[in-house]
């Protein structure tokens, strides 16, 4: 049996070993973006200087040989269903017995006029980030437009190449749909330390061009131009799947597939930020594009394809991510504004960025998440508190236990503890 | 104030290179009679005949004169069969130091300060300034500098630090001038004029305390960092540097007590024991100290703390590479062939170490000079410290921190890490945990581990990492972006291997 799977990010990665783990079934593994598997979130520390491109690939190159996996580097532009088979964009064709479809994400555009200008662009791929370097040079000022965690990753990248930088964010505070108010706060102050122009509540109107098909400057809605060399487009991402619009295959905004990514069409499945789940696990929204959950989908699927019929489930929710200097996790359910039956209780620290915030529901008393900025906690211990539903008072009692930061750190928790007490009381 | 730092740091090396050249030399009689032992007085005096009272306007070719005397008169002792006789005492060092007429030789004092003052305000004020960036992990252009991605300043600096270890080891006497300069201090510490084993703990010192203030401002928002630090700062200050120092003031048998076997790899050579049991009851304990220090203090620390405990907090080869290799951590080889070599190498040098020093004890408490029969310890133990002690250690340990990383000597040669692994692999409470599901396997840890451990292979799967040479710097820890590594120490059955 042949399993072919399009894209080489780390869900059709993670999904191509477990399954070479579990069969010696043919795998062959397709990418129009790289030779070989690299970690898409490391690509700003290879512009910052950190890494070079070869630390970012988590195997060395002998690893898909070695493990007889098949590698293609081509475009796939259609798909015969019917005959099981993947045309290239030069004109070669693969037949597949089962197909992986782990295309990932591009950035959105939504159609605002000078949006393809040259020097206006996403971070997602590494050709991304290939465009960038290349017209770093150029670049005095640049816009970035989209308060979200490339956005500020972006932000970061250019200020490290001692580029002026505009942050525009069309909300009231960075990131504010996820982040609760306190926390968003400190990072909008955290960002202006980093002498990044931050400006809120501001929506660009047109990208303006120099009359060679350049960026020359942005307008923004209170009329305002911002000269600039480079606009970081940075609201979002979507499914990658312009491919596979108007074909046989089930989607919306992203490739519909059920609890065990079968899609509508027999022997071919979806994984990744590619998916649009119909039936999406308790607390997780339909797309969902998150490195685990990536992984974890690629480690079900080879689950599935070996006969183990296992179903989507990414347990309790968790992320985390870095702002600037402001490490951040977060376990189970933090909104940014919590639901009617829920309190939410911070500590913050008088002068650092450090802020821990619990929520918990007011009947039950049940804790149903945690946000920690500047503190790293336990994943295993959280996780554990979150599955046996422990009351906020057994979590503040025994909350050192979660503490992950290194020796020799300030530990916080007594104030945190002492903190959290009087504001249940 | 950074490139006023550079400029002050390219003028000083200027001078201190320059100063190679800046002095006469002059051997006269009395020189000679002062400096010369008795018994080879008779020897060299006529084979020097035709340089005295000449002068010379460099060391090199003075020095060279002095060297081909004293091997014309070994070889003829050789030849007479008088193996017994021959010199083995440094007199092309010794001889040129005191035969310096020029102006390093007049004023020592002067060229000590002009070229460490400005080395070291240079140094700081290109360090203090990054002060002024927020605390937290600042790798920005690590991998577009040409000093820290082996480009051209990172292979000028190797081939400097390469050149400078063979002088030291092998060619002290170029280096006379440089010697002369550390005169005043060493009669200061210690009372006896300046060797070149002087010159380089001096050197080792400051690299370490000026780097090491570096350290403290790139890493101030980790306390693990900043006492890590402070401690291999102190150790290599007071141990390694002043009480040595010291003790030879007072005429006591001087010891650098925090280093042990196999490390110290002369601990169990003859002269060094004979000189211990002279002096006494200090001397006596120096010995027991130094035994029980490998035979107790390692196992016990290791199995409780893992071999950081000395590696990356007490040691001198570490103190120097977590503070003036700091810079360099990135350039360590990940590849899994790198690993196989390490670990073949390592042991086969630890395996080396344990037969050379069996070999001398026994020829100490025996008398015979071979074992076997056939393997003379003598020969053994020169090559050795020849081969591991001196260009392994030295030549290739620091001299190509630009070139392959600041852990080369530690990771692939040092007989003690490779001793101290053993336990830490299969009996010891540390591991470095990984928290559950957060790595993005984006590879900091990786690529900052200066013992080339890829670390994200194991992070990504969620594994604890046990691994015989993680010395605990714990900056894999510090880099990662979503904190998902941290340094502990629980029982070993808990380990997720």
């Amino acid at each position: 049996m042949h399993i072919a799977i399009i894209g080489n990010g780390i869900s059709g990665v993670t999904a191509a070993r477990y399954l070479r783990k579990k069969t010696n079934d043919r795998i062959t593994l397709i990418s129009s973006e790289s030779d070989h598997f690299f970690s898409r979130t490391a690509l700003m520390y290879i512009y910052m200087g950190h890494m070079k491109y070869e630390h970012t690939k988590p195997y060395e190159d002998w690893f898909w040989e070695k493990n007889k996996l098949g590698l293609i580097r081509n475009e796939v532009i259609s798909i015969d269903f019917e005959n099981k088979k993947l045309k290239f964009k030069n004109s070669e064709s693969l037949s597949y017995d089962k197909l992986i479809l782990a295309t990932g994400s591009k950035p959105n555009k939504f159609g605002w006029k000078g949006q393809n200008l040259n020097g206006v662009q996403g971070l997602y791929s590494y050709q991304d980030l290939e465009k960038l370097e290349e017209i770093t040079p150029k670049i005095k000022t640049g816009v970035i437009v989209g308060g979200g965690l490339i956005g500020i990753e972006l932000a970061e990248m250019l200020k490290s190449r001692g580029k002026n930088v505009i942050f525009l964010v069309r909300e009231n505070s960075f990131w504010d749909n996820i982040l609760p108010e306190a926390e968003s706060k400190m990072i909008n102050n955290h960002i202006k330390k980093h002498h990044i122009d931050l400006r809120l509540n501001t929506e660009f109107e047109e990208i303006i061009d120099d009359g060679n098909g350049n960026v020359k400057e942005i307008k923004i809605k209170n009329g305002e131009i911002l000269p600039c060399e480079f606009v970081g487009l940075t609201v979002g991402v979507s499914p990658n799947i312009e491919f596979l619009k108007n074909t046989k295959l089930d989607t919306d905004i992203g490739i519909l597939v059920d609890k065990y990514f079968q899609t509508n069409i027999t022997d071919v499945f979806a994984i990744g930020d590619c998916v649009q789940h119909r039936e999406p696990p308790a607390g997780r929204r339909n797309l969902e594009q998150i490195w685990y959950t990536g992984k974890i989908m690629g480690q079900t699927i080879a689950e599935i394809l070996t006969g183990n019929k296992t179903s989507y489930n990414p347990g309790n929710f968790f992320n985390s991510a870095k702002f600037l200097d402001i490490e951040y996790q977060t376990y189970g359910q933090v909104p940014a504004n919590p639901p009617e039956n829920i309190n939410s209780i911070f500590w913050k620290h008088q002068i650092e960025d450090k802020l821990v915030r619990i929520n918990f529901e007011i009947t039950s008393l049940k804790v149903t998440g945690v946000n920690t900025f500047g503190i790293r906690m336990r994943h295993d211990v959280w996780d554990k508190w979150l599955s046996e539903e422990l009351t906020i008072n057994q979590v503040l009692n025994s909350l050192t236990r979660a503490n992950f930061d290194p020796e020799f750190f300030k530990k916080h928790e007594t104030e945190i503890v002492e903190e959290l007490r009087s504001q249940i009381s | 104030m950074k490139k006023t730092g550079i400029i002050f740091l390219l003028i000083s090396i200027t001078i201190w290179i320059l100063s190679l050249f800046l002095n006469q030399f002059k051997l006269t009689s009395e020189i000679l009679h002062e400096v010369v032992k008795k018994e080879h007085y008779s020897l060299l005096e006529p084979e020097l005949q035709n340089i005295r009272d000449k002068n010379f306007n460099e060391v090199f070719s003075f020095s060279t004169e002095i060297k081909s005397a004293v091997s014309r008169i070994n070889n003829k002792l050789e030849s007479e069969g008088k193996y017994n006789e021959k010199i083995f005492d440094n007199y092309e060092l010794s001889l040129s130091k005191a035969s310096g007429i020029g102006a390093v030789s007049k004023y020592p004092l002067l060229f000590f300060l002009l070229i460490f003052g400005l080395l070291i305000t240079g140094s700081f004020l290109f360090i203090l300034p990054e002060r002024k960036n927020l605390p937290g992990i600042k790798n920005d252009g690590i991998f577009h500098h040409p000093a820290t991605s082996v480009q051209w300043i990172g292979i000028i600096l190797g081939t400097l630090l390469i050149c400078f270890y063979i002088l030291l080891y092998f060619f002290p006497h170029f280096i006379t001038n440089w010697i002369l300069i550390m005169d005043p201090l060493s009669k200061l510490m210690n009372g006896n004029p300046a060797s070149q084993w002087f010159l380089y703990g001096f050197l080792y010192t400051i690299a370490v305390l000026v780097m090491g203030v570096r350290m403290w401002i790139k890493y101030r928002h980790s306390k693990y960092q900043l006492f890590r630090t402070c401690s291999v700062m102190f150790f290599q200050l007071t141990f390694a540097f002043l009480i040595p120092e010291l003790l030879t003031k007072l005429n006591l048998p001087s010891a650098d007590l925090k280093n042990m076997w196999p490390l110290d790899y002369s601990f169990f050579f003859d002269y060094r024991i004979d000189q211990k049991i002279q002096a006494g009851t200090l001397g006596i304990f120096m010995f027991v100290w130094g035994i029980i220090l490998f035979t107790v203090g390692v196992p016990i620390m290791t199995y409780f703390f893992g071999k950081r405990w000395y590696c990356s907090w007490v040691c001198g080869c570490g103190g120097l590479a977590e503070t003036l290799g700091d810079p360099f951590r990135q350039l360590s080889s990940k590849k899994l062939k790198a690993w196989e070599i390490e670990r073949y190498l390592i042991h086969f040098v630890l395996v080396i170490a344990v037969v050379m020093t069996a070999g001398v004890i026994y020829t100490y408490l025996s008398g015979n000079s071979t074992i076997m029969g056939f393997l003379d310890t003598g020969t053994l133990r020169y090559y050795y410290g020849f081969a591991i002690g001196s260009i392994f250690s030295g030549v290739v340990g620091t001299g190509f921190y630009p070139l392959m990383g600041n852990r080369v000597w530690c990771r692939f040669g040092c007989p003690l890490a490779a001793y101290m692994g053993l336990i830490q692999r299969f009996k010891s409470r540390f591991r470095i945990t990984t928290n559950g599901g957060q790595c993005i396997s984006c590879g900091n840890c990786s690529t900052y581990c200066e013992q080339g451990i890829d670390v994200r292979w194991y992070a990504q799967r969620g594994q604890d990492i046990v691994r015989a040479s993680c010395v605990g710097c714990g900056v894999c820890s510090s880099v990662c972006p979503r904190g998902v590594l941290n340094l502990e120490n629980l029982s070993p059955a808990t380990r997720k291997i």
